[in-house]
């Protein structure tokens, strides 16, 4: 009986049927994201079921590849908006630095003065940056990459989930400003939910995450060699 | 299927690369700028990718469902840190959106309004 809970299909069916049911629901309560209403009935199915949250990650490998082409997926956006882009370029250069400065120096002040420990503050860093580079910033700087993913997703469920309320609050709602700091705040999150907006703060959210996350890398390239 | 293969061998490009160069970015963001490469060199056309990657693209959240459940498993053990980390999390988040939005919005040429364009369904 409790076989079928270690088939692909389990997980599988789980997650869809989830994420399907959470843009159901977001037709009817759009204040609620579906990141944290889909994530809620999964976690409340596998409560149900007795099954092992820390083990479910492993069981959707299929969707956790599949990020990889969703992510490649974005260039066409990007290419579709390539006069904007170039028009734009020291826009784009300039802000996507500057937030990624940010990023770092602030997560690290924050971490430092509310006395967190020196694994949370190494690990805490690369937190605006997608999962897979906040990894390898965290390993090479000394930091745990388990904690440096959590991080990379719980910034991104927060910029995405809240992000879009404090942006129109302080008035940046044309979508170069919109998706610039969408993407370079809360990275994937951040581009999902600027697509929703329109295609094109979806592009520049795609282009502000890349950008931010090659910037972050080069960033730490002389912290490395600070902390030898 | 053509445009899901263009997009699953591009990816994988990227992984490959990356373990081969040991390059500081991840293999997703790698083959992401070589797709963009050979959109930009006419190597690949648009219409043979457009409508998979609509499809990747506008159900994008799905794929990070696994991690937030990844994350959810981790919050037991944060401990005495937990305070410090919501603080820094949340603070910092703030920050890029504001600093980012901002200076986007001001080096931007006096707004002739960008047009919206509709809404992607999804």
């Amino acid at each position: 009986m409790e076989n079928f809970l270690h088939d692909p299909l389990f997980g599988l069916t789980l997650t869809i049927g989830a994420y399907a049911l959470a843009r159901g629901i977001q037709t009817r309560l759009p204040w609620l994201h579906p990141i944290l209403s889909s994530s809620a009935i999964i976690l409340i199915v596998l409560a149900l079921v007795r099954f092992p949250i820390a083990d479910f990650q492993g069981e959707v490998g299929l969707l956790t590849s599949l990020l990889g082409p969703a992510t490649v997926a974005l260039g066409v956006p990007i290419y579709k908006h390539r006069k904007l882009i170039r028009e734009r370029l020291k826009t784009i250069s300039v802000s996507v630095l500057a937030g990624s400065i940010t990023g770092i120096v602030s997560a690290g002040l924050l971490v430092y003065v509310t006395r967190g420990s020196h694994e949370v503050l190494l690990s805490i860093l690369p937190k605006s940056v997608s999962s897979p580079i906040g990894i390898e910033i965290s390993r090479s700087l000394g930091g745990t990459p388990e904690l440096s993913v959590m991080f990379s997703v719980v910034t991104g469920v927060l910029g995405g989930v809240l992000g879009p309320a404090f942006l129109y609050r302080l008035g940046l709602r044309d979508p170069v400003s919109f998706g610039l700091a969408m993407g370079s705040a809360a990275h994937g999150f951040g581009t999902a939910r600027s697509l929703q907006e329109s295609e094109t703060a979806g592009s520049f959210s795609a282009l502000g995450m890349g950008l931010s996350g090659i910037v972050t890398s080069l960033l730490f390239v002389p912290i490395y060699l600070w902390i030898g | 299927m053509r445009g899901f293969a263009i997009l699953l061998g591009f990816s994988l490009a990227g992984v490959l690369l990356h373990d081969a160069l040991h390059l500081p970015l991840p293999g997703n963001v790698i083959g992401l700028l070589l797709f963009l490469a050979a959109l930009f060199g006419k190597v690949v056309k648009l219409e043979w990718v457009e409508q998979a990657a609509n499809l990747l693209t506008g159900h994008l959240l799905l794929f990070f469902i696994p991690y937030v459940i990844g994350a959810a498993a981790l919050i037991p053990f944060l401990g005495n840190n937990a305070v410090s980390i919501a603080v820094g999390i949340v603070g910092s988040t703030f920050a890029v959106l504001w600093v980012t939005g901002t200076v986007a919005k001001k080096t931007q040429p006096k707004q002739k309004e960008v047009a919206q364009d509709g809404k992607l369904s999804a």
